[in-house]
């Protein structure tokens, strides 16, 4: 009896590569040098971001805080998971409302301070509600 | 042990975290194209609003106790969902993400542990980092877990949102407070037919034979009992299965009475439903189409029909779909209505490695190429800006959201200002 010549099995490409145009172009020539020093581009996240599941973002709206370099339309990025501290920039949350400011943390009470003389600092007592929503950690500004 | 983390009325805290002024207000979420309620805050339950109460009805009801009306937006519950499950993972490796807004988490290797108060840090930090509140149960299988949950859950004042069912006394101290219709994995039927059979409780369906079980509710119910019982049984899927079926369908706007714009629609539902197949690195079967007219507007001719349209080979070509999907519409078109709402389903999937070659009928082996090419160049400039020319190329499907909060964690437009 004959021997039953084998099978050839195909198995379906399941890489997910696409036929793509090569970027750099293929050329048999010298290859380039830079091409064992590689390294990723810089990331204004990995500058900016610690914590990427604590981190937020929001945009400022007025003058309170333009003495801290803060003006109206920056990006302040916020990490949640800081814990607040005397002298920190905070997103806080007074009477229901946004607000950021530097806090001042007294003996027995907390001060937002506005960085702008035109503000007069905010006290907050027993009697407000305050809550520190996140730690303003940098800012983004247009120029 | 195992512990199920459970977002406490998961889309209305989502909205409350950008829009704290909402605390302690009723809130009602409504589905894609604000059709219906499908999620509610406490305070909205408590004033009766029924889960999937049509938003046209309700509008009057939503005035007088002004609740707070959302549309849907999934970019920002996907976001969120994905900030606590990534807290979740830094207390656990073994995670298993079983909705938007549950996780079991598995604590192997733990026995030194106080696993009550691992779990307060963990529900504490989510909190802190997401501003999300969760409960968490746990128990010694996952069906405990979820029940250990609902205990936190309906006792928070006590439990501070957190139970653990750690001993035989507080085990069956739960499955007797619990009715059998809101274990785990108990339907509608399975419940009628255990409450005829006298059983009221979880604790009851625990004391039932095994026999008796497997023969009534198979295998799975056999689990279920098991893992009540304390004896783990159902194991942490860690990798999410591939879906068994994957549908793009939507209410149109306003009613479609033109087939050509009938056919551009179920077009483009079916090219969806092949990218998301090859998203998952599957393929399908068959295909299954749908139409119907509207059914609030009884003075006007009422449709309703689908189809299935079998392969003989598996696809995930947007080609293949696509013209399949309008083959199936071609059947069960009927003019004369106006159509309210159409649907693609796929169906048969299977994993791209395990799909068989048919002998005599297969795809043009280009679609492959040309899919790659096309998922490539929507990755490169943006979704849907390549399409097939029985598409609408003016058109890109618009859903009514006319209550929709910011994307405020996913485009940087619409992040929160602050004062």
């Amino acid at each position: 009896m004959k021997k039953r010549r084998g099978l050839d099995f195909f198995t379906p490409d399941t890489s997910g590569k696409g036929v793509w145009l090569a970027e750099e172009g293929v050329s048999a020539g010298f290859p380039s040098p830079a091409d064992d020093f590689k390294e990723g581009r810089i990331s204004l996240d990995k500058v900016a971001v610690k914590n990427e599941a604590a981190t937020f973002y929001a945009r400022v709206a007025g003058q309170s805080m333009i003495d801290a370099g803060l003006d109206d339309g920056d990006l302040l990025v916020i990490d949640r998971s800081l814990e607040p501290q005397d002298g920190k920039i905070a997103v806080c949350l007074v009477d229901g409302e946004f607000t950021v400011k530097r806090l001042k943390v007294e003996k027995d009470c907390v001060w937002l301070v506005a960085e702008n003389k035109n503000y007069p600092p905010i006290q907050v007592t027993e009697d407000n509600e305050l809550m520190i929503w996140g730690i303003v950690t940098h800012v983004l500004k247009a120029l | 042990m195992f512990a199920l983390v459970d977002c406490n009325n998961f889309y209305a805290s989502c909205e409350r975290i950008f829009q704290p002024a909402l605390e302690g207000k009723p809130i009602a979420i409504l589905s894609n194209n604000d059709g219906c309620v499908i999620a509610r805050s406490n305070e909205a339950k408590a004033l009766g609003l029924p889960m999937g109460a049509p938003a046209h009805e309700y509008a009057s009801f939503f005035n007088q106790h002004k609740v707070e009306v959302f549309s849907s937006n999934y970019p920002l519950y996907g976001d969120m969902s994905r900030r606590v499950m990534e807290v979740l993972k830094q207390f656990t490796p073994q995670v298993e993400v079983y909705s938007i807004d549950e996780a079991f988490l598995q604590f192997a290797g733990f026995d030194h542990y106080d696993l009550d108060t691992y779990a307060r840090q963990m529900r504490k930090r989510v909190r802190k980092w997401t501003g999300m509140p969760v409960s968490i149960g746990m128990g010694p299988s996952k069906a405990l877990a979820k029940v250990a949950n609902r205990v936190a859950k309906k006792f928070a004042d006590r439990t501070g949102g957190v139970y653990v069912i750690d001993n035989e006394e507080k085990r069956v101290k739960a499955l007797k407070w619990l009715p059998i219709g809101d274990v785990w994995g108990i339907g509608r039927q399975h419940n009628k037919r255990l409450v005829f059979q006298g059983v009221r409780t979880a604790y009851d369906f625990t004391q039932l034979s095994d026999a008796w079980v497997r023969r009534e509710m198979s295998v799975v119910g056999l689990r279920l009992k098991h893992d009540l019982m304390g004896v783990s049984s159902i194991p942490l899927e860690m990798t999410a299965a591939p879906k068994k079926a994957i549908a793009t369908t939507r209410s149109f706007e306003r009613m479609i009475d033109d087939y050509g714009e009938l056919r551009e629609r179920v077009s483009t539902f079916g090219s969806l439903c092949a990218e998301k197949l090859r998203r998952q690195n599957s393929r399908c079967h068959a295909i299954y189409v749908f139409v119907r007219s509207n059914p609030f507007r009884d003075d006007m001719p009422q449709y309703r029909n689908s189809t299935l349209v079998s392969l003989p080979f598996a696809t995930h070509s947007s080609l293949t779909i696509s013209q399949q999907a309008l083959r199936g519409l071609d059947l069960i078109y009927k003019s004369g209505i106006s159509y309210k709402k159409a649907g693609v389903m796929v169906t048969g999937i299977v994993p791209e490695a395990s799909h068989q070659m048919s002998l005599f009928e297969y795809e043009n082996p280009k679609h492959q190429a040309l899919m790659q090419s096309i998922d490539r160049l929507h990755q490169r400039f943006g979704p849907h800006k390549l399409k097939i020319a029985n598409q609408d190329l003016s058109r890109t499907y618009k859903m009514k959201q006319a209550r929709l909060s910011p994307r405020y964690t996913t485009d940087v437009r619409d992040v929160i200002c602050v004062k």
